[in-house]
C-alpha cells in the first residue's frame, strides 16, 4: 500500500517537474493562431473588415470577436481557408463589408497632384513616393489596391486602375466547351421515346 | 541500363502518326530577307531584356539591340542590318494572343555584319566567357528557351560529369533537328566539344530516335571526324522521349528527382540546335540571329527553312509555296504540345521550331467531352508516372491544394493523357489551367508576404518615431524646468570668450617686407586707435 502511494506520488512529482520544465522551455511567444489566420488574409491592409489592418482582424477572429466572412479581398477562397483552419462551416461573404473587386493599383494623376503628402501618410505599405510640395507617385509593384489613399486626397487625383492582363500574368483558362446537341438522331429519338 | 529496367521501364508514352516524311525530302532552304522583321523582347524564359536602341537608329547585323536584364534573361540582336522603325507592342506567338513589346527592324538588304570575332574558350577567363555568352542571346532551341549561359554555369553541389545532346525530336511533324543533324553534324559535334570543355563533363550521350537513321549516321561520322568520344544512343520512337528528363532516363538509366534539376545527378542536357549555335558563337562570334524552322502541314512545299529571327509566319509560308486551300489555322510547335497561332502575321521567335498549316482533316475539331470512366488509360501513358485521372478531378473542381499534393507540378504537359482518353476529355488543358492558377496563387502569396513585411515595418517606424518625439519633448521640458537661465548665461559667456579668442588670433596679413616709412605710419595709426579706445572707455566710465 505504502509502496503504491510512494510510486504514484513519485510519478506525479517527476511528471509535474517535466511538464513544468517543458512549459518554460518550449514557451510559445505570441498567439500562433493569430499568425496562422494572418497568413491566410490577403494583406491588403484595407480595413474593409472594420479593423485597422489584417493583423488586428486576425486577432479579432482568434478572440472570437469577428466573423470569418468580413474580408472582401480574400473573397470566398479566403473564407474557405479560414473555415478549414478554424474548423467551422464556411459562410458567404458579408456584403456589408464590400464585394471582391479585380486586383487594381492606385494611380496618381501628376497634373492634379499638389504634393500634400496626405496619401503618403495613409498608405499602409509605404507604396507612395513623394515629399511636401513634390509630385507623388505610386510604386505599382508594392501597391495592394487597398484604396485607403483615395479618401484623404483633397484634389481627388488618385484613381484605381485594374491591372491589365499581359504575357507575364496571363493564365490558361478553365476549359469550357460550347454545349452542342450533336447526339445522333437515333439516340435522340431513343432518349425522347 | 539493366534488363529489369528495360522490361519494367513504365515510362508510358504514345506513338501518334509521325508525319515526318513530308518535310524531310528537301534540304534546309534559306528564306530571303523579308521586308520587315519584328523582334519580340521576350523570346526566352525570364526577365524582359533592356532595350539599348531607339526608333530611327541604324543597326548592323548581329548588333546588340537589348541586353540581358537580371539573372534569368537573354539578349536580343539585330538579325540583319537596317533601320529600327518602331519599338512598340505587337502580337507575339503566344497561346494568349496578347501583344508584347517588340522591336521592328526594316532591313536594308545589305546584310552588313558588325565586327565579330571568334571567342577562344580555351584561354579566356571563365567569368568573361560567361559574360559574353550572356550577351550572345543564345537560348535553348528545343522549345523551353532557357538562357544557355545559365546552363553552362550550373549551381550544383554535384559535379556535372555527363553531357546529353538531345536530338530525339519526338513530336510528330517537326524535323528541324533531324535535318540539322544530317546537314550540319560537324558543327553540332564541335559545339558539344566546347560545351564539354566548359562544363568539365567526361562523357557524352547523343540521343536520337530510331526513326532518324540518317541523322544518327551523320552524327556518328562527325564524331569520328572530330575525334569526339560520344555514344550515339538510339532510343525507340515513342513520344515524349525527347523530353530532357525522359531522354536522360533512356540514355543513362538515371532518373532526375522530382523537385530537382538534372545537374543534381551530374547530367546537363542540350538540344542539338543549341550546341550548333554555341559553336557558331565561339568559332565565328555569331550571335543568335537565325534558326531553322519546319514549315509543314497543308503547304505547297513542306520542308525546313532557315530564316532570320523576326521573319513573319506569312513570309515563312510564302517561302514554303504558300498554304493550300482548306487551311483553317496555324499551329506553332507540334500537334501534341503546340498551340494555335493568334495570326499568321506574328514573327518567328527563338522558340519556334515548327509551323503546321492545319486543316479540319489533319486536326479534326475536338469531340464532345464525355464523363471520365476511370479506365486509367491516361495513367498508363503518363511518362512521369502521375495519376492523371485524380489530377483531373482535383483540377476540374478547383481543388488546387489536393492537385499539388498529387504532384501536379511534375506534369510536363506532354498531352499523352488527352491523346488516349476514350472520353475525349481535354485532360492536359485542365492541368495547364490548374498549374497556372496555382502559380498565380503562389505569386499572390509572395506579394501578400511582402505587403505584410512592409506594413509591419511601417507600424514599427511609426511607433519608433512616436517614442523619439516623446523623448525629445521630455528632454525639452526638463531643460526649461531646471535652471535653464544659468545654462543660457553660461552659453552666452562661452560664446563671448570664443569671439574674444578669435579676435586675438587674427594676425595682420601682408605686413612682411614693408618699408620702414609704411611701418611707422601703421604704428602711428595703431597709436591713434589705442588713444581713441582709451578715450571712449574713459568717457563711458
Amino acid at each position: 500500500m505504502l509502496t503504491a502511494i510512494l510510486v504514484m506520488v513519485g510519478l506525479g512529482l517527476a511528471l509535474g517537474v517535466a511538464l513544468g520544465y517543458s512549459s518554460l522551455k518550449f514557451k510559445v511567444e505570441g498567439d500562433p493562431l493569430v499568425e496562422k489566420i494572418d497568413a491566410i488574409l490577403p494583406q491588403t491592409q484595407c480595413g474593409q473588415c472594420g479593423y485597422p489592418g489584417c493583423k488586428p482582424y486576425a486577432r479579432a477572429i482568434a478572440n472570437g470577436e469577428a466573423d470569418i466572412n468580413q474580408c472582401p479581398p480574400g473573397g470566398e477562397p479566403g473564407i474557405k481557408l479560414l473555415a478549414d483552419l478554424l474548423g467551422v462551416e464556411p459562410k458567404p461573404l458579408n456584403g456589408e463589408h464590400g464585394q471582391p473587386k479585380p486586383k487594381s493599383v492606385a494611380f496618381i494623376d501628376e497634373q492634379t497632384c499638389i504634393g500634400c503628402t496626405l496619401c503618403i501618410q495613409a498608405c499602409p505599405v509605404d507604396a507612395i513616393l513623394g515629399a511636401a510640395k513634390q509630385m507623388h507617385t505610386i510604386i505599382a509593384a508594392e501597391c495592394t489596391g487597398c484604396e485607403l489613399c483615395l479618401a484623404p486626397c483633397p484634389v481627388d487625383c488618385i484613381s484605381m486602375v485594374p491591372l491589365p492582363e499581359d504575357i507575364g500574368n496571363w493564365k490558361w483558362r478553365y476549359p469550357v466547351f460550347e454545349i452542342k446537341n450533336e447526339l445522333k438522331p437515333g439516340i435522340k429519338a431513343e432518349a425522347t421515346a | 541500363m539493366n534488363i529489369i529496367a528495360k522490361i519494367f521501364n513504365g515510362n508510358g508514352g504514345v506513338h501518334p502518326p509521325e508525319h515526318k516524311l513530308e518535310s524531310t525530302n528537301t534540304p534546309i532552304q534559306l528564306v530571303p530577307v523579308p521586308e520587315r522583321l519584328v523582334l519580340p523582347l521576350r523570346q526566352h524564359i525570364g526577365n524582359m531584356p533592356k532595350v539599348l536602341v531607339q526608333a530611327g537608329d541604324n543597326v548592323l547585323k548581329g548588333q546588340l539591340l537589348a541586353e540581358a536584364n537580371g539573372t534569368v534573361s537573354a539578349a536580343v540582336h539585330a538579325p540583319t542590318s537596317g533601320t529600327i522603325v518602331a519599338i512598340d507592342e505587337q502580337v507575339i506567338p503566344h497561346p494568349s494572343g496578347l501583344p508584347d513589346m517588340c522591336i521592328t527592324l526594316k532591313p536594308d538588304g545589305e546584310e552588313r555584319w558588325i565586327t565579330h570575332d571568334a571567342v577562344d574558350y580555351r584561354t579566356m577567363d571563365r567569368a568573361e566567357l560567361l559574360r559574353r555568352l550572356r550577351q550572345s542571346g543564345i537560348v535553348g532551341l528545343g522549345g523551353a528557351t532557357f538562357p544557355t549561359h545559365l546552363k553552362l554555369s550550373p549551381k550544383s553541389s554535384h559535379p556535372v560529369v555527363t553531357l546529353v545532346l538531345n536530338g530525339a525530336e519526338c513530336e510528330p511533324f517537326i524535323t528541324c533537328d533531324d535535318l540539322l543533324m544530317r546537314e550540319r553534324a560537324d558543327e553540332i559535334v564541335l559545339g558539344a566539344q566546347i560545351v564539354q570543355s566548359l562544363l568539365g563533363t567526361v562523357e557524352c550521350f547523343i540521343g536520337i530516335e530510331d526513326n532518324k537513321p540518317e541523322a544518327a549516321a551523320a552524327m556518328r561520322e562527325a564524331c569520328t571526324r572530330a575525334g569526339f568520344v560520344a555514344e550515339v544512343g538510339i532510343v525507340p520512337t515513342l513520344y515524349p522521349s525527347g523530353d530532357a528528363r525522359q531522354l536522360i532516363r533512356l540514355l543513362t538509366g538515371k532518373e532526375v528527382p522530382a523537385h530537382g534539376r538534372s545537374t543534381d545527378i551530374g547530367i546537363q542536357c542540350f538540344n542539338v540546335a543549341t550546341a550548333q549555335s554555341i559553336y557558331r558563337f565561339f568559332a565565328h562570334g555569331e550571335t543568335a540571329v537565325s534558326r531553322i524552322v519546319t514549315i509543314t502541314g497543308n503547304v505547297a512545299r513542306p520542308g525546313n527553312y532557315e530564316a532570320l529571327l523576326g521573319t513573319s509566319v506569312d513570309d515563312l509560308l510564302k517561302a514554303a509555296g504558300g498554304d493550300l486551300p482548306d487551311t483553317d489555322g496555324y499551329i506553332m510547335g507540334g500537334p501534341m504540345m503546340g498551340f494555335a497561332l493568334p495570326s499568321s502575321a506574328v514573327p518567328m521567335t527563338k522558340a519556334m521550331n515548327c509551323v503546321i498549316a492545319s486543316t479540319p482533316g489533319l486536326f479534326p475539331p475536338p469531340a464532345m467531352e464525355m464523363p471520365c470512366i476511370r479506365c486509367a488509360a491516361c495513367a498508363d501513358v503518363c511518362p512521369v508516372s502521375l495519376q492523371p485521372q485524380d489530377l483531373y478531378w482535383f483540377s476540374k473542381s478547383n481543388n488546387l491544394e489536393k492537385a499539388l499534393d498529387y504532384n501536379l507540378m511534375d506534369c510536363i504537359e506532354c498531352g499523352c493523357c488527352t491523346y488516349v482518353c476514350p472520353s475525349h476529355i481535354p485532360l492536359v488543358q485542365y492541368y495547364r489551367y490548374a498549374k497556372s492558377e496555382s502559380i498565380a496563387q503562389e505569386r499572390a502569396q509572395t506579394a501578400a508576404d511582402q505587403a505584410r513585411i512592409r506594413n509591419d515595418n511601417r507600424l514599427a517606424r511609426i511607433e519608433r518615431e512616436k517614442q523619439e518625439r516623446a523623448q525629445r519633448n521630455a528632454l525639452r521640458t526638463a531643460k526649461t524646468e531646471t535652471g535653464g537661465d544659468a545654462e543660457k548665461q553660461a552659453a552666452i559667456q562661452a560664446a563671448m570668450e570664443r569671439a574674444k579668442e578669435q579676435k586675438e588670433a587674427v594676425v595682420p596679413k601682408n605686413t612682411d617686407n614693408l618699408s620702414p616709412a609704411v611701418q611707422a605710419e601703421i604704428a602711428e595709426i595703431d597709436a591713434l586707435r589705442g588713444d581713441a579706445q582709451s578715450t571712449t572707455q574713459t568717457t563711458e566710465t
